[in-house]
C-alpha cells in the first residue's frame, strides 16, 4: 500500500446524505474476483443515463471538477453494505481523500463515515476526513463560488487546507492506528504477525465455551 | 461495577493490545461466502499464505445462485466464474463449502445458527454486513470487508478498536400482526440510518423476551441497518431450547454442552452494568411499518401518510426529494392506496420457517392479485425442506406463487430474480436503497404478513384490518 502523508488535488463535490455502498458500486460489478476494474462504474446508477451516455445531471460528471481527486460529501457516507468494491471503486476513480460532517442529532454524535467503510478505505490507503457541518458547508460554498477549487491535506498535521481566496484550514482529528497505517503504508497483516506468538498462546487456553 | 453482555464476550477474546489503542481480537468463526471472498483468496496466494484455522472457517454460496429449479446450471458467466472460484478456494485451503445442490446450502446467516456454528458467547465475522444476525444468540457478530475476511483467515484475529455499548430497550407487548421487523424499522426510524455508528446494540425489554429465536435474529439483521456495528440479544431458555431442540451438526452436546450452558448463563448484562448511550421504545404502541423512502430509516407506520421535504424529521429536504422522486411517491400519498407490482418474501431478515408460516396463513386459501408477481425463496435448502414437510409449498402455489430455492435471490439483485425500472416491491429484506433489487426499482420494505397481504390485495393493506381486506371480490 502507497503511505500517505499529504495530498493537493481538486474537490468534487456531491451534496447528498447517507450515500450507500450499493450507490457508489451496484451489485452487478461485484461478480468479478479480481480487485481492479472498478473506477469507471463508482457511482454507475446516477453517472450514465439509461444508453450508457454520461449524465450530465450528476454532480460529479460536471466539468468544472476535472482532475478531482478529492470528495467532499455528506453525514453518513459509506452506510450499508460491507463491499470493499466501494473503496476500490472509488480509489480506481481517482479519489484519495474524503471529507463528510459528522453531525448531531437529539443531542449525540452521529459519525461522517459508516464504521465497516472507513475501516475499508483505511486498510485501502485512502485517507476519510471528518468535519464539522459548518466547515464542510464553508468548502461547499468555496466549490460552487470557484471552479477547480483545490485543497492540500496534510496527515501529519491533520489539517486540511483549502485554497480559497481567503486562507481557509481546518484541522481534523483522527484515530491514532488509522494515522499510523496510512502513513507506514505497510501491510497490516504483517503486521498482525508480529504477534503470532501471542495468538498462538491465546489458542492454548481459549476454549469458547469456557 | 457490572459488566455489559458485549463486555463479557470482548474481554475474554481480547488476545493483547496494540500500542495505538485498539486491540487484537480473536474470532472463533468465519463465515464465507463467494463475494467479498475471493480477493483475499488471491492475496493469500499472492503472499504464499494459509488460512491459520480452516475448520473454523465455513462457506457457502448465496448472492449468485439463481433459485428456480435449474439452479445448478448458472447461465450468467460471471456469476458462474465466481461461484466456481469459491469451489476452487474451498478445495485449496481446506475450507468446509456447503456448495449449490447441498441439503445445507443458504443464506450464510441462515445455516449458521441451523447448524449450531452461532453460539452464545463466541465472536464471529463474514464478509457482510448481515452478519449482526448472529448476535441473536448473544454472540458477538459483525460484517467486515475484504481485507479483514483475508486478515481473519491468515491470523484467526482481528485488530478493532473497542466499540461503544447501546442498550435498545423494547418495553411492553407486540399488539396482534406487530413482529419484530417493525420493531427494528421503528427504532432505525428514530434512531436514524448512522444512529448506532460505533455502537454494539443490546436489545432488551419485554418485548424482545418474548420474541421466538428466529424473530430475535430479524431485530439483530438490521441493526446495520442503524449503522450500527452490531446488535445482541442476551441468551436466555428460548436461546438454550434453540441450540438443544435438535441434532445441530456443530453445537456442542453431552458434558460439552452442560459446560457451555453454565456459561452461557452467566453472560447477560448485569443489572448495575453501564451503556454508553440508551434508548426506550415503547413496543405495544407499535404499528405496522413500512418504509416510503430510499433507506430504511425513511419509515412510517402504515397509516400515516408519506411526508415532504419539510415533514420527514431528520433528512434534509434536498434527500427527500430525491428519495421521493426516486420512489415516484408524492408527499400526503396513502400507501394503503399504493399498488405493487411484485412481492418478496425472503432474505436473511425474513426467509425462516417461521416467517414462512405467517406468510402461508396469509395466503391460505387466498390468490395473488393476477397482476402481482410475488416469490417465497426459503432462506435455506433446511428452510424449504421443513416448509414441504409442512405443505407450505402446496399453499404458496396453489395462491399463484412461485416456489423458490435457498438464496438472496431479490434482495440485491446479483442473481437473476430483479425488479425492473419503476416496478414497485413489497419486500421482506433489510435495504430500500437505489437500485438495491434492480435498477430504478422501488423498495418498500414491510414483515412477511404484510408482504404476503399486499401480495394477495395487489397495493399495500393495514395488516391490522386483514382479513377484512378482500380485493379478490
Amino acid at each position: 500500500m502507497k503511505p500517505f502523508k499529504t495530498h493537493t488535488g481538486v474537490i468534487a463535490t456531491l451534496n447528498r446524505s447517507n450515500v450507500d455502498t450499493d450507490a457508489i458500486i451496484p451489485k452487478q460489478f461485484l461478480k468479478s474476483i479480481s480487485r481492479t476494474g472498478y473506477g469507471p462504474n463508482a457511482f454507475f446508477d446516477w453517472r450514465y443515463t439509461a444508453d450508457g451516455a454520461p449524465n450530465s445531471d450528476f454532480e460529479l460528471n460536471h466539468p468544472r471538477f476535472e482532475g478531482r481527486s478529492i470528495l467532499v460529501t455528506r453525514n453518513n457516507f459509506g452506510c450499508g453494505s460491507s463491499r470493499e468494491h466501494a473503496v476500490w471503486a472509488l480509489a480506481q476513480d481517482g479519489y484519495q481523500v474524503i471529507i463528510a460532517p459528522w453531525k448531531e442529532i437529539n443531542g449525540e454524535r452521529v459519525n461522517a463515515f459508516a464504521d465497516i467503510f472507513r475501516t475499508n478505505a483505511t486498510k485501502n490507503g485512502m485517507l476519510v476526513i471528518e468535519l464539522s457541518e459548518e466547515e464542510v458547508d464553508i468548502i461547499f460554498k468555496h466549490a460552487r463560488a470557484n471552479e477547480g477549487l483545490q485543497a492540500t491535506v496534510d496527515l501529519l498535521e491533520q489539517q486540511v487546507e483549502i485554497h480559497a481566496p481567503t486562507r481557509t484550514v481546518f484541522s481534523f482529528t483522527i484515530e491514532k492506528g488509522d494515522k499510523e497505517q496510512l502513513i507506514s503504508g505497510l501491510d497490516d497483516i504483517d503486521l498482525t504477525l508480529k504477534y503470532e506468538s501471542d495468538i498462538t498462546r491465546f489458542e492454548e487456553t481459549h476454549d469458547p465455551y469456557l | 461495577m457490572g459488566k455489559t453482555l458485549f463486555e463479557k464476550i470482548w474481554e475474554p477474546h481480547v488476545v493483547r493490545e496494540i500500542p495505538d489503542g485498539s486491540a487484537l481480537l480473536y474470532i472463533d468463526r468465519h463465515l464465507v461466502h463467494e463475494v467479498t471472498s475471493p480477493q483475499a483468496f488471491e492475496g493469500m496466494r499472492h503472499a504464499g499464505r494459509q488460512i491459520r484455522r480452516p475448520e473454523l472457517t465455513f462457506s457457502t454460496m448465496d448472492h449468485n445462485v439463481p433459485t428456480t429449479e435449474d439452479r445448478l446450471d448458472i447461465k450468467d458467466p460471471i456469476s458462474r466464474a465466481q461461484v466456481e472460484a469459491l469451489r476452487k478456494n474451498c478445495k485449496d485451503f481446506g475450507v468446509t463449502l456447503y456448495d449449490l445442490g447441498d441439503d445445507h446450502q443458504g443464506i450464510v446467516h441462515i445455516i449458521g445458527p441451523e447448524m449450531g456454528l452461532t453460539l452464545p458467547g463466541l465472536t464471529l465475522v463474514c464478509g457482510d454486513s448481515h452478519t449482526s444476525t448472529h448476535g441473536a444468540f448473544g454472540a458477538l457478530a459483525f460484517g467486515i470487508g475484504t481485507s479483514e475476511v483475508e486478515h481473519v483467515m491468515v491470523t484467526q484475529t482481528l485488530v478493532q478498536r473497542r466499540p461503544q455499548t447501546y442498550k435498545v430497550e423494547f418495553t411492553g407487548r407486540l399488539a396482534p400482526h406487530i413482529f419484530s421487523k417493525d420493531l427494528v424499522l421503528k427504532m432505525i426510524g428514530t434512531m436514524g440510518t448512522a444512529g448506532g455508528a460505533g455502537h454494539v446494540l443490546e436489545y432488551c425489554g419485554e418485548a424482545v423476551r418474548s420474541l421466538s429465536m428466529e424473530a430475535r435474529m430479524s431485530i439483530c439483521n438490521m441493526s446495520i441497518e442503524a449503522g450500527a456495528r452490531a446488535g445482541m440479544i442476551a441468551p436466555d431458555e428460548t436461546t438454550f431450547e434453540y441450540i438443544t431442540e435438535r441434532p445441530r451438526r456443530f453445537a456442542p452436546t453431552g458434558e460439552a454442552l452442560e459446560r457451555a450452558l453454565a456459561y452461557w448463563r452467566t453472560l447477560p448484562s448485569d443489572d448495575d452494568a453501564v451503556f454508553d448511550r440508551t434508548l426506550v421504545i415503547d413496543a405495544g404502541n407499535i404499528k405496522p411499518q413500512i418504509t416510503w423512502g430510499t433507506n430504511p430509516g425513511m419509515v412510517i407506520d402504515i397509516d400515516q401518510p408519506v411526508p415532504g421535504p419539510d415533514s420527514a424529521g431528520g433528512y434534509n429536504p434536498a434527500d427527500v426529494r430525491n428519495a421521493l422522486e426516486y420512489m415516484g411517491l408524492k408527499p400526503g400519498t396513502r400507501l394503503t392506496d399504493v399498488p405493487v407490482d411484485v412481492v418478496f418474501i425472503g432474505s436473511c431478515t425474513n426467509a425462516r420457517i417461521e416467517d414462512l408460516r405467517l406468510a402461508a396463513n396469509i395466503f391460505k386459501d387466498r390468490q395473488k392479485a393476477e397482476h402481482v408477481k410475488a416469490l417465497v425463496v426459503p432462506g435455506s435448502q433446511q428452510v424449504r425442506l421443513q416448509a414441504e414437510a409442512e405443505g407450505l409449498h402446496h399453499i404458496f402455489k396453489a395462491a399463484g406463487v412461485e416456489w423458490r430455492y435457498a438464496g438472496c435471490s431479490m434482495c440485491l439483485g446479483m442473481n437473476p430474480d430483479q425488479l425492473q425500472p419503476q416496478q414497485r416491491c413489497a419486500s421482506t429484506s433489510n435495504r430500500n436503497f437505489e437500485g438495491r433489487q434492480g435498477k430504478g426499482g422501488r423498495t418498500h420494505l414491510v414483515s412477511p404478513e404484510m408482504a404476503a397481504a399486499a401480495a394477495v390485495a395487489g397495493r399495500f393493506v393495514d395488516i391490522r384490518n386483514w382479513p377484512q381486506i378482500d380485493a379478490n371480490k
